[in-house]
């Protein structure tokens, strides 16, 4: 059966890679549609951060209730699973030189998840579900609420069969040798957990929805705690799966660099399959009724097997760059492979800060938040945003924008506009929100609460004074998150400027000058003292030490709190 | 060549040697991963801060009904801050129960210092939080199960206990009172 006469290719003149038109089309729409809700959801983000500021203090509690489950459905579900369905038909389509199976199913993907969301936007603006992206039962929104959000995983599910079904058509007519590269080896790891997670969603969701219309009695707290963790946390999951592939495709396009090994890098993804969606449980460490051999035993990813996966991912991405930097001569020193590396490219610098602020910050606070005594101290604080904002904003976003500037002239033929803008741009989203992150955990540590609207409890009897020192940090944390906003606001201007007004690019241009491999020049020696990324393992080790104090730390403060048993 | 978006070289990849920089890193990284597993475990007997792995499930109509008796039982004032809300002060070592409900946890408590109380928890409706400032100690509070766990208060003063599970429009309203004494 050959159906290959049935779809029309575009050679891109940079990377030689046969795209599909109706595959790019798809790749556009998601990717749009990625944007518009990133908008909406910064939007409410804007909302939830000015309210947060003690001193601006701006939208009254109902508002900033809706505000705040309006921008953890949008900002952390929408955007992001659109922009990952553009990725997974990127990395299976573009990157195999296959058609898209099936796309007429990828439409239907592409719709009902437009539906879906619009559906729960709606029930969120309607003011009567203002549950909160986690929506715990007994708490109950509207029915469309959680139908909105069942289409749109049952979307992404067919998405990733689309990106499956891909894979295989791809084996099947050999439209490339060998194993599959890498960068899609990372998107079929996503895949999978996707797929996991989704059913996990549809378990929990569709029986909730069942009872908001009323035909089922109750809804047990803990169960649905256990089994929406599985759809929550994993579906972090999947974007740090996301990301990473990101990181290892961008080190390729812009320094030619090939993975240090592939066993190394295929066998952390393989362990994340294994074991990552045992961290669910993290969520659950403060809960009643579940023992600590199985929090311990689930919370450590079995054995933080999945830590160390991540771990040795942080290495291998600077490590190939680093290796690809000194092959190509910038084999001086330790770090003459990073100063000289292309700082003013938002591809590059907007993956690397992704890179760093994922591993500084979110990397190495999510380790230490979630071992089972150190998140008595933690747990529900706004300690928590601010660990999550370093992992999904200044970890994920960061690596969708960079993705995004190779992606306008390659994938849309559009010139980036106000390229001077674009230039600052991940520097003002990634430093608003490494200092957003940052300061958060600090007034996290001091008790201040997540979801609230008013620390201050003015007019109640009881009352409750935070320190000072807590309030400045939420301030500062607050004025960061504008920082932020106007990262995100540039970059959505640069995006949909370059697709309505961005020159054109011919079809036959090359809108970048083909990055040569690597390794072509035949086996210099690089490095020293037998290590081939010595600057890395240096960076490696400033992490490590990091991590090692930050967790002891934390044992610390925990040992001078009243004795618990 | 290949690179991390073309297929590998050799279509057999595990084969392939490791280099230092990788295989160094890995070690030192899976000893630290091991470290932390045992180090949790170790914790539950070597620290004094731990889950208390003791819980019960229960209505919620039936948890009210206890903290109704319990608050009958030992109440010993009303509040100075809101006079129509009783103090109650357990015997030491004995069961101390608190209720979450929209918008308050109560009964408000009169502790002393240096002695251990097992501290039960539960919600009458929605879920919340248990969030005990300014000494920062979070629990997960939900209706159905109720959680005990022992406290033995090592600092005197007065302690809030802020909600910090959103729970609907009252939650940042949401507060009840630890009193612990010298």
């Amino acid at each position: 059966m050959t159906t290959t006469a049935l779809s029309a290719f575009r050679i891109d003149p940079v990377s030689g890679l046969r795209m599909d038109l109706k595959a790019s089309t798809l790749i556009k729409a998601n990717a749009v549609a990625a944007v518009v809700f990133l908008l909406i959801g910064g939007f409410f983000g804007l909302g939830v951060g000015l309210t947060r500021w003690p001193a601006v203090h701006l939208l009254p509690a109902e508002w900033f209730y809706l505000a705040l489950t309006g921008h953890g459905i949008i900002a952390l579900i929408v955007w992001i699973i659109f922009f990952e369905m553009a990725v997974l038909y990127f990395c299976s389509s573009t990157l195999l030189s296959c058609r898209l199976a099936t796309p007429r199913w990828a439409w239907v993907q592409f719709w009902l998840m437009v539906i879906g969301a619009l559906t729960t936007t709606v029930a969120v603006l309607q003011g009567n579900s203002s549950v909160m992206m986690t929506s715990y039962a007994p708490m109950d929104a509207a029915p469309h609420f959680y139908l909105g959000l069942i289409l749109f995983a049952v979307g992404a599910l067919i998405g990733c069969f689309v990106f499956l079904g891909t894979i295989v058509i791809a084996k099947e007519e050999k439209t490339y040798e060998g194993s599959l590269p890498l960068v899609v080896f990372g998107a079929l790891t996503a895949a999978v957990i996707a797929i996991f997670t989704i059913a996990s969603g549809a378990i929990i969701l569709i029986p909730t929805f069942l009872w908001s219309l009323g035909l089922i009695h109750s809804i047990d707290p803990m169960m649905y705690r256990i089994i929406w963790w599985a759809l929550g946390h994993s579906s972090q999951q999947i974007n740090v799966v996301a990301h990473i592939s990101i990181w290892y495709l961008i080190a390729s396009l812009v320094f030619g660099a090939k993975p240090m090994s592939e066993k190394v890098s295929r066998t952390a993804f393989l362990l994340y399959i294994l074991f990552l969606q045992l961290g669910s449980v993290h969520h659950l460490l403060a809960d009643p009724g579940l023992s600590s051999a199985w929090k311990i035993f689930n919370t450590s990813y079995m054995m933080y097997l999945a830590v160390l996966a991540s771990l040795i991912h942080g290495l291998t991405v600077p490590g190939s760059i680093e290796v690809a930097q000194r092959r190509n001569g910038l084999n001086r020193g330790w770090f003459e492979w990073l100063r000289k590396a292309p700082w003013g490219n938002p591809v590059f610098s907007a993956m690397f800060l992704s890179l760093i602020i994922f591993g500084f910050i979110g990397g190495i606070t999510g380790v230490v938040m979630s071992v089972e005594q150190v998140n008595m101290i933690i747990h529900n604080t706004i300690y928590v945003p601010g660990h999550f904002h370093g992992t999904v904003v200044g970890g994920t976003t960061l690596a969708f924008m960079a993705l995004t500037y190779f992606l306008i002239p390659v994938l849309f033929q559009r010139e980036v506009i106000l390229p001077k803008l674009a230039k600052w741009q991940p520097y003002l989203f990634g430093i608003g929100t490494a200092i957003f992150a940052v300061a958060l955990m600090g007034a996290g540590t001091l008790g201040i609460p997540r979801r609230h609207w008013d620390i201050t409890f003015s007019g109640l009897a009881l009352g409750h004074e935070f320190p000072g020192i807590a309030y400045l940090m939420m301030a500062v944390g607050e004025m960061a998150g504008v920082l932020m906003v106007v990262g995100g606001v540039s970059f959505i201007v640069i995006v949909v400027g370059s697709l309505l007004v961005g020159k054109k690019i011919p079809a036959d241009a090359k809108p970048y000058p083909r990055v040569p491999d690597a390794d072509a020049g035949g086996h210099k020696k690089i490095g020293f003292g037998g290590f081939e990324a010595p600057g890395t393992f240096v960076l490696a080790m400033v992490l490590f030490v990091a991590l090692v104090l930050y967790y002891f730390i934390n044992f610390k403060y925990l040992a001078t709190l009243w004795t618990l048993t | 060549m290949a690179t991390s978006y073309t297929p590998p070289e050799k279509a057999i990849w595990w084969n392939e040697p490791i280099e230092r920089t990788e295989i160094v890193w890995i070690t030192i990284a899976f000893l630290w991963c091991f470290f932390m597993l045992v180090w949790m475990i170790a914790w539950h007997w070597i620290g004094n801060q731990n889950m208390a792995n003791e819980a019960y499930k229960i209505t919620p109509e039936a948890y009210a009904k206890k903290v109704e008796d319990f608050t009958a039982q030992y109440t010993v004032r009303q509040d100075v801050n809101d006079p129509t809300l009783p103090v109650v002060h357990p015997p030491a070592g004995g069961d101390v129960y608190l209720a979450a409900s929209r918008w308050q946890w109560r009964p408000l408590i009169e502790l002393e210092k240096g002695k251990s109380y097992r501290v039960h928890i539960s919600s009458l409706d929605w879920d919340h939080g248990f969030s005990l400032q300014p000494i920062n100690i979070n629990f997960q509070a939900y209706p159905g199960y109720e959680q005990v766990v022992t406290m033995t208060p090592s600092t005197a003063g007065t302690f809030t206990i802020v909600c910090n599970e959103y729970c609907g429009i009252g939650h940042h309203t949401m507060l009840g009172k630890i009193y612990v004494k010298e």
